[in-house]
Formats: C-alpha cells, structure tokens, sequence
C-alpha cells in the first residue's frame, strides 16, 4: 500500500469537510477498498473513516412504511435487523462470509457498484432511494454501469431507503470461487407492479428485465417467464462463464425467484 | 503516525501506527502476537479472524487505527485461566481438526463466534459459518467434528470418516 492518514470523524459533517480534499477517499468496512489499496490501485494521501458515525448505522422504518438503512449499516446487521423486508434480509445474509459481513456496509456497495455485487440488485429491484449528504436518488438515475454511480467526488452515501415488497427474493448463481453473484436476480411484487433487476451478467452492470417485469405484473408465476430471453451480446464473459450462459441464468434465476418468493 | 489504544486479551496496549498499519500487523509486528495468521493476505482465506468488540473479522482487511478503543480477541487469549487448552481448541485437537495448524487460528476464532451466535449449530450452519475460513489440508470433515463437539452434540454422524 501507498502510504495515506487516516481519520475517524464522529459526523457526517465532519467527514464531507475531511473529504474536501482531492486525494481523499471515504473508508466504509474497507472490505473492498483495502484489496483495493493492496494492490495498489487506488492511492488517496488521506482515509475518512465512516465507521466512527453513529448517526449513519442502524436499521428502521419510516412513517410511510419504507425501510431504512444508515449508509454505514454492516451487512450483518440488515441480515438481523431488516425482518420487515426477508428478501433483503437474506440477500445481505448471504454476501461473502461472516467476517466479511461483520464489516462491509450497504453504503460501500453501492458506492462501489462492483457489475457482480449483491446490494445493487436489490435497491434497483426494490425502487429504493439513496440518500447523500446532500440529495436523493432515485435507484433508476443511481446506477451508471460498471463501477460507476451518481455520486460525486466526496458524496457520501449516509441511507438506503427501500419500498417494501409484499413479495421478494433475490437467487444468486454463485461464481464458486469469489461467492460473488456469477448471475443474481432481485424479484420484488409491488402492489402496483413486479420489478426485477439482474447483478452479475451485463458489461453495463445492474439492469431491469422490462420485459420479465411485465409478464410478472400480468402473472406473477414461473411460467409467465417461459419463452422470454435475454440477448448474450454485451453480457460479461469471462473463465467462470460465456455470456451466452449467463444470458441463459437470467431467465433460470428469474423463475426460482419468483417461484420461492415470499 | 497515530497512536492507538486497545484492549488486547484482556491486556491495555498501546502503539504508535502509520495510517496504512493494518491490525494483522499490529498484533504480529509490535505486539508479538504471531498466532494470528496471515495466508493470503487478499481477504479470502481467514487464517487472520481475530474477534473486535466480539465479532469476527479479518485482521488483514482492518486496518489498527480503527480498532482503537476496541476490545481485541486473538487465539493467544482463547486458552483457560490456568493455561490448560479451551473446549473448542480440545476438541480440535481431540478431532484431529487440524494438521498444518496453518488455518487453525482462524478456524477457533470463528468457530468461538459462531457458537457464542449459535451454541448448537447444525453441520450444515458450522459449514455455512466457516465459508470465509480455508484449510488447504483437513478437507473440513474433522473441523466440522470438532466444532459440533465443542458444542456439546454427538458427532458420530458427522460427515464422512
Ligand atoms: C471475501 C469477500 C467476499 C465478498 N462477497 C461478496 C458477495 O458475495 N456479494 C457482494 O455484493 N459483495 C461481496 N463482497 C464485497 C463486500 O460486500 C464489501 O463489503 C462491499 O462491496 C464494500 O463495502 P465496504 O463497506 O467494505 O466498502 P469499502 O471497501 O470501505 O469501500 C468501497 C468503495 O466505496 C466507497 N465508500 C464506502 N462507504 C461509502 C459511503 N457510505 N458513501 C460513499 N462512498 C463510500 C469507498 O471510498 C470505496 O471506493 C465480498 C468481499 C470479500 C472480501
Ligand atoms: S490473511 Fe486475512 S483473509 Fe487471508
Ligand atoms: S490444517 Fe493445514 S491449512 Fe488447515
């Protein structure tokens, strides 16, 4: 690693004010960013720790029913705590290992938008909202493609609000080696209609099936997907998988969704 | 540099740190702690579980100054008072849980986790729980013994022999 300081501000105030600099980076659990920094990919001369910020860790619900989740929340904690909205629940509950969800956190996932992570298929599935230091964002303008998001330099994502389902689940097709999604889809049933997104498939990361969601909003069964596809042409191919398999995965992982949704 | 103040074992320690320090490093470097190990060093393998505050994390994917103020658990604090090896470290040893011992002290710092979480787990849950933990030489069976007789259950029908 280059070297760099590191600072632990106790608000978010403090941390946008540390972030002023061009060569700072925000710290969330570090799960991804000190691999990162290993391999010396990424060289900020200061750290702003965001585990130190009370204000941006915990789960609840607010008045209109969503659920909300600080920008610091710990993936162990949503797999715990978030029992109002199951589909996410278990979604977090099974992203890497138990190490790994005691420190990684919602808001360093979708900050990072990695086209394989797990969050990112459920706050586009879900509809959700992410909320700065200084805006919201609708999840359908959030999502830039590959590793790329709204955010601007020294944004900090402090809460993930979610519309709860009256249905959900997220099937994940794990790619053995990394237990990343190789292809994972998000089902969620609203009143008003059935969204799905897909992580893990597309070069342009996170995307809506349009045409599964209306099929699904006319039926909500395995079946009405039968006879839908997706193109393999702009899917990620790579050892683990051609695109033409993941297009295939898409419509499986579709159906067990929706057939296990609950 | 910053200095940093943790509990370690039981023990207040306290260190000067570059930014960069990472708690794997802290413990082995300035704290001669070298039971924890490090194995891939890429976040992967778990050789390097120590537990903060009581849960379990990799100590080479933390860095020390963050864990100032915390309460540190490492395998060198997981021995009873009069020294004599904890029920989870005598059944590995008992279950031939290990062989290398590379793996080891990451596997005893999850397992202590996840029976604090879950005092009888099923094999499936101790399986499940030990994803993040790789032993390149055991093939997990005697692990998985091991960890379901430290929690007091009847390991016979336990995996293959
Ligand atoms: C072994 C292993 C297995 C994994 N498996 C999976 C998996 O199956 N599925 C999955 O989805 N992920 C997986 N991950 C990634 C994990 O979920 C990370 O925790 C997550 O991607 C990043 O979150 P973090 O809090 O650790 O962020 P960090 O690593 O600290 O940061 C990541 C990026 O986000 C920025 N950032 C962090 N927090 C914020 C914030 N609040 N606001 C704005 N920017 C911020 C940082 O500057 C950095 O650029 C795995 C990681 C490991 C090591
Ligand atoms: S050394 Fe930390 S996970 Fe392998
Ligand atoms: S005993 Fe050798 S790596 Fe597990």
């Amino acid at each position: 690693m280059y070297s760099f300081d590191i600072q632990r501000p106790t608000s978010v105030a403090d941390a946008v004010a540390a972030l002023g600099t061009d060569e700072a980076l925000p710290l969330g659990g570090g799960q991804t960013l000190i691999p990162t920094l290993k391999q010396r990919l990424s060289a900020p001369s200061v750290l702003v720790s965001l585990t130190g910020i009370a204000d941006i860790k915990g789960v609840c619900t607010a008045d209109d029913g969503a659920l909300c989740i600080g920008g610091g929340t710990t993936h162990a904690t949503v797999a715990r705590e978030a029992s109002s909205y199951p589909g996410l629940a278990a979604l977090a509950g099974n992203i890497g290992d138990p190490a790994v969800r005691n420190r990684g956190t919602i808001g360093g996932s979708v900050a990072n938008n990695d086209p394989s992570a797990c969050y990112p298929a459920a706050v586009l599935a879900s509809g959700a909202t992410v909320v700065t230091n200084n805006r919201s964002i609708a999840a359908d303008d959030y999502f830039q493609g590959m590793f790329a998001t709204a955010l601007d330099e020294g944004e900090i994502v402090t809460e993930v609000r979610f519309p709860v389902p009256e249905k959900s689940c997220y099937m994940k097709f794990e790619q053995p080696a990394s237990r990343f999604a190789l292809v994972g889809v998000f089902v969620a049933k609203y009143a008003d209609g059935v969204r799905v997104a897909v992580t893990g498939a597309s070069e342009d990361g996170v995307f809506r099936w349009t045409e599964a969601e209306e099929a699904l909003s006319a039926n909500f069964a395995p079946e009405a997907v039968d006879g839908l596809s997706v193109s393999g042409d702009g899917m990620i191919s790579d050892l683990h998988g051609s695109g033409a398999y993941r297009a295939h995965l898409v419509g499986v992982m579709t159906k067990r969704a929706v057939a296990a949704a609950s | 540099m910053t200095k940093v103040t943790m509990t370690v074992n039981g023990k207040s320690v306290s260190g000067d740190v570059k930014g960069n320090t990472l708690l794997t490093d802290f413990l082995r470097d300035d704290l001669r702690l070298t039971g924890t190990h490090v194995g891939c060093d890429t976040s992967q393998c778990g050789a390097c579980v120590v537990h903060v505050n009581g849960e379990a994390v990799k100590s080479c994917t933390m860095f020390a100054a963050e864990a100032d103020g915390a309460e540190v658990k490492t395998i060198e604090g997981m021995a009873n008072a009069d020294g004599s090896l904890n029920v989870i470290q005598q059944a590995f040893q008992e279950h031939h849980g290990l062989q290398c011992g590379f793996c080891t002290p990451g596997m005893v710092m999850s397992a202590a986790a996840l029976l604090k979480e879950n005092p009888k787990p099923s094999e499936a849950e101790v399986r499940d729980y030990l994803e993040g933990n790789i032993c390149r030489c055991t093939g997990y069976h005697n692990i998985v013994k091991a960890i379901m007789a430290a929690s007091g259950q009847d390991v016979a029908a336990v995996a293959a022999e």
